[in-house]
């Protein structure tokens, strides 16, 4: 059921208020028809006997109030969806860009979801292996886990994306029989070297053929980055729950998103919230994250990696701020170290998995994870406490204690922090240098690991630790 | 019956509803969304649709019902897991799959289980609202039924036998009572009148129970920015806290942790009675992406339940996480109502409706009881304030009313000393009210330890500064031995680890042991270095690694595991 009119009222920004037209839904898609011809896609923002306004997904110059011809569509926004979407490429509306054809299905789903029941929801526990000593003993990404990247301009998140997406595999007891990850890919208003970036990536180490792209770059409308993260999620959820496909999303730049969002809010007059972000920007953020996890009974799951950039590495604007109270934690990439060249530059103590317990342990990873991970933690924020006080009163006036937490803090970063764009460590090796670490400190503040996996797994220093002991 | 004229997000404007009540439901379109009337301007009414909206056109119907947004009362409450509306979620999933779809019709309490009813009255005996009439085995819990509000009378047909929730049990004077009953959530369940608060909610946390203790009835907030540790702590007072009923809200937050809860506690016993957990607990869950407005109605869905369970005569414990995302629902359904927005765009009454919430904890004779019934709620709120900082409306609204404030803290997170609750932020204001329990029930000088404990680590802060700028070498000896007996208390005492067997856990006895050790350790230190015994001999003092492990003792072995370290205390100190 098509309806048409021509009775444009206002065109305010992105907002387009249509007048006479009684029975929009609200959410319904509409194609407006500029007067040369050109066509756009809307959704109805708000309806009421009399008017609907309408959101444009793209530019509204050459829009005009006489000859503009907006087509109601009847439905809300569906997409088609199937197998055949791996490999492709999309632009953020959903339309291919790769030269192929158009997805031809049957099967059209609401991209804008709908809630998973939690009555319905598996409980997450599969370890997922990145390779990267920093994720897998300190911030452990678990299958089905939402888990973004806070990062800054200028800083490598998009090397440590594509090096996740290319190493993850899932450890099932019997050792490391892989199973691969389909890797969706929103890119919102970034810039074409770094889609080129991700692709060229992809390519090499042939994920592209297991992938599907949206791709909505800064120089395209910023209206689309509205809907393109739904579509995302909408293939992510089909190849999961639908094919049981392990699907890893990366949704890159939310920040960017985040912005489309404050501009159509202004447009539409709203009352601002913090910096002038909608007040229901949490509510909007969550209908995005919440779409990953693992359904009971299916085999499939959905692991989001969104990456934003804090604006001047302010934790707690509105963006970080809010992800943060979605997510299952957040990796926190860090400018000091990347200026001392440390790479993966993560800087593990604001850094969280709020789902690695559920993850490691005996048959998952090992039984000494969680303690290693602790004893690391407190050593380090111990160490970096320490280098607080050295500049001001010197390392002289340390204790021999003391001095021994520096060293570790300097090996921890060089050592384990850091490894190259393609070291791809196991867990055992990763914990075994955490142990390696660990023995640079006195045994008797190694409090957080159980005594009998010091036995097993401590390295003594060259003292015999009868000295010690007394 | 009106019609729509406007849609915009969750709220909606309907004309045509002369004789609607402000708080009454309403059915909106075809599938029959549910809503609640909010506001109303001549025949106009606004509308909170506790479902999606979308799709949704100008002229659809919309039906009044005439009644107020209710749940329902009766057996088959616990261990089951609702949404902000009180529809029950397995069920949903059971009829509509693993996605909330929208218009699905489903009763809240089950229509078809059977329940073995005790009659405690006879035929012929005089009844007033809040009299037991019977009761009905609900997990292991005595589930008393009441007699409803408004309804006095001689009883007559009252059986014991098996019935339905459906099915009349008695008549009241000429009224049919059914065990099914129900309560508009809005409005708080009356009670005989309130009591002062007492016994102490134990939690089996030492920072909580041994520092900032809450009382049964008592209200408290845990306010933190993410990741510092407020769901944790909820969930593990969940588990631990003595109370007879958990009704836990997750309201606005993550789906994953829900299902956590919903895969653990079944397995979970709980340290007092050795029973499931999940059968004293009620779970709303009304998560993130879910409707707004049902999350706003989720902690007035939560509380009635406690309420219910509360008039029963039982210590209920309500948890809401986070109360956050409810005030942001108000906000967001005010703003969509275009009226003038207070501090941070919140409505100018959201300090009264958080106010009003946490005023329907407390502990109080029951309704009916003659005196003879205490029932009590306490509350405990998750707030996530904005970047951290305790200064926006939710969380100064908060603070006005509640006694309890357990501050979690991102530094002590980030060194994963959990809990990361700021021992010099907290405070309780039931310490002193609650002081001679603890003297009757578990050692006189507990709160004596207590004040000592406090002043050490207050002590301990003003050191620090010091140290910042000196250096600790800089510290006489008494102030640095003040040092090691604060990091024991922070490393031995103050942590705990929720996912250790036997740390997850202390009895009160066994935290007053703990602290007492420590104590002692102080004291004997201090005399060591009077009598000029050196520092270094009493920081090597082997009695620090036997304290360091109590807090692994399992209770049974605690009594004899103190009084080793008691006599290796005094073994290497004395002097």
């Amino acid at each position: 059921m098509i309806h048409e009119f021509q009775t444009v009222k206002q065109v305010f920004g992105p907002i387009v208020f249509v007048d006479r037209v009684s029975d929009a839904a609200y959410g319904e898609i509409v194609e407006i028809v500029m007067p040369n011809g050109e066509k756009k896609k809307g959704q109805v923002l708000e309806t009421a006997r009399g008017y609907a306004a309408v959101q444009v997904f793209g530019q509204t110059s050459g829009l005009d109030v006489e000859k503009t011809v907006v087509r109601f569509s009847g439905e809300t926004m569906r997409m088609p969806v199937s197998e055949d979407m791996l490999g492709r490429t999309f632009n953020g509306l959903g339309e291919p860009i790769d030269g192929g054809t158009e997805i031809l299905s049957s099967e059209k789903i609401d991209i804008n979801g709908s809630a998973i029941n939690p009555a319905s929801r598996a409980a997450l526990s599969d370890f997922i292996q990145t390779g990267i000593s920093t994720i897998d003993v300190t911030n452990t990404l678990i299958r089905g886990q939402k888990l973004p990247i806070f990062s800054a301009s200028g800083l490598p998140h998009n090397d440590l994306a594509v090096q996740i997406a290319g190493q993850s595999t899932v450890r099932s007891k019997k050792g490391s029989d892989k199973q691969d990850f389909v890797v969706v890919f929103a890119a919102m208003g970034i810039t074409y070297s770094e889609a080129r970036f991700f692709t060229s990536n992809f390519e090499k180490s042939g994920a592209l053929e297991r992938s599907v792209l949206f791709l909505n770059l800064a120089s395209d409308p910023s209206i689309e980055r509205i809907i393109t993260p739904r579509l995302a999620l909408t293939a992510a959820e089909y190849l999961a729950f639908e094919k049981d496909s392990q699907v890893l999303v990366i949704l890159t730049d939310m920040t960017n998103y985040c912005d489309a969002l404050r501009e159509i809010a202004a447009a539409r007059q709203e009352v601002p919230g913090r910096r002038g972000y909608p007040g229901y920007m949490y509510t909007d953020l969550s209908q995005i994250y919440e779409r990953a996890g693992q359904i009971k009974g299916k085999k499939g799951t959905v692991t989001q990696m969104p990456i934003l950039t804090m604006p001047d590495e302010d934790i707690t604007h509105p963006i970080p701020d809010l992800t943060g109270y979605i997510t299952e934690g957040q990796l926190v990439l860090s400018r000091e170290l990347h200026n001392r060249h440390i790479y993966p530059n993560l800087n593990v103590l604001p850094s969280l998995s709020r789902l690695m317990n559920q993850g490691i342990g005996p048959e998952k990873t090992r039984e000494d994870h969680a303690g290693v991970a602790s004893q690391l933690y407190a050593a380090y924020a111990e160490g970096m406490d320490l280098r607080n006080l050295v500049v001001v009163v010197g390392e002289d006036a340390l204790t021999e204690r003391d001095k021994k937490y520096l060293r570790f803090t300097d090996a921890f970063e060089n050592r384990f922090v850091s490894q190259s764009r393609t070291e791809n460590r196991t867990i055992e090796d990763s914990l075994t240098m955490g142990w390696d670490l660990l023995s640079m400190i006195p045994e008797d503040d190694l409090k957080r690991v159980k005594s009998d996996h010091i036995k097993k797994y401590l390295k003594k220093p060259e003292k015999p630790a009868a000295a010690e002991k007394a | 019956m009106g019609k729509l004229k406007k849609i915009s997000g969750p709220v909606v404007v309907a004309d045509g509803m002369t004789g609607s009540k402000i708080n009454e439901l309403v059915r909106i379109g075809k599938q029959r969304l549910i809503g609640e009337i909010i506001a109303l301007k001549g025949d106009e009414a606004s509308i909170q649709v506790y479902e999606e909206t979308s799709g949704l056109r100008p002229d659809e119907k919309v039906e009044s019902t005439g009644l107020p947004l209710s749940v329902e009362l009766g057996p088959g409450l616990l261990s089951s897991v609702f949404d902000g509306t009180q529809r029950p979620l397995e069920k949903i999933r059971s009829e509509a799959g693993d996605f909330i779809t929208r218009g699905i019709e489903v009763p809240s309490l089950d229509r078809k289980a059977v329940w073995k009813f005790e009659a405690k009255v006879k035929n012929g005996d005089t009844v007033h609202e809040g009299h037991i009439l019977g009761t009905v085995k609900e997990k292991n819990i005595e589930h008393r039924i009441m007699v409803p509000a408004g309804v006095s009378g001689k009883v007559s047909g009252i059986t014991s036998g098996n019935y339905k929730v459906t099915d009349v049990i008695c008549s009241i004077g000429k009224t049919d009572v059914t065990m099914l009953q129900k309560w508009p959530v809005r409005t708080p369940r009356k009670s005989e009148s309130k009591k002062d608060i007492e016994p102490p909610l134990i939690t089996g946390k030492r920072i909580f129970d041994s520092l900032f203790p809450m009382a049964k009835g008592g209200s408290a907030c845990i306010p933190g920015p993410f990741g510092s540790g407020k769901t944790v702590t909820q969930t593990d007072l969940a588990k631990y806290s003595d109370a007879d009923i958990i009704v836990y809200i997750g309201c606005g937050e993550r789906g994953n942790e829900m299902s956590e809860v919903l895969s653990e506690f079944p397995h979970l016993k709980d340290p007092l009675t050795g029973k499931p957990l999940m059968d004293r607990t009620i779970l709303v869950a009304n998560t993130s992406n879910m409707p707004v407005a049902a999350r706003e109605a989720s902690i007035y869905t939560g509380i009635t339940l406690a309420e219910y369970y509360r008039d029963m005569g039982y210590a209920v414990a309500l948890m809401a996480d986070s109360t956050s995302r409810w005030a942001e629902a108000l906000r967001e359904i005010s703003g969509r109502m275009e009226e003038m927005p207070g501090e941070e765009g919140y409505p100018a009454y959201l300090a009264r409706k958080l106010a009003e919430f946490y005023e329907r904890a407390g502990r109080v004779v029951c309704l009916g009881s003659k005196g003879k019934r205490e029932g009590s709620i306490s509350v405990i709120g998750a707030i996530s304030p904005a970047g951290g900082d305790t200064s926006e409306p939710v969380s100064q609204g908060t603070f006005r009313i509640t006694k309890v404030f357990w501050a979690l803290d991102s530094s002590l997170s980030r060194r994963r000393h959990y809990p990361a609750i700021n021992w010099l932020k907290s405070y309780s204001l039931y310490s002193d009210v609650l002081a001679p329990w603890f003297a009757k029930n578990v050692a006189e000088d507990y709160d004596a330890q207590r004040i000592e404990a406090m002043a050490l680590l207050t002590k301990e802060a003003e050191l620090q500064n010091i140290v910042q700028l000196i250096g600790p070498d800089a510290l006489p000896d008494r102030e640095r031995m003040v040092l090691e007996v604060t990091k024991m208390i922070r490393e031995d005492f103050l942590q705990q680890n929720s996912y250790d067997e036997v740390d997850a856990y202390t009895s009160l006895r066994k935290q007053y042991l703990m602290l007492k050790t420590m104590l002692h350790f102080s004291h004997m230190a201090t005399r060591a270095l009077d009598a000029e015994v050196p520092l270094s001999k009493i920081v090597s003092s082997p009695a620090k690694v036997l304290i360091s492990k109590l807090k692994g003792v399992p209770e049974k072995e605690i009594e004899h595991k103190v009084k080793e370290a008691l006599a290796s205390i005094d073994a290497t100190l004395s002097s």
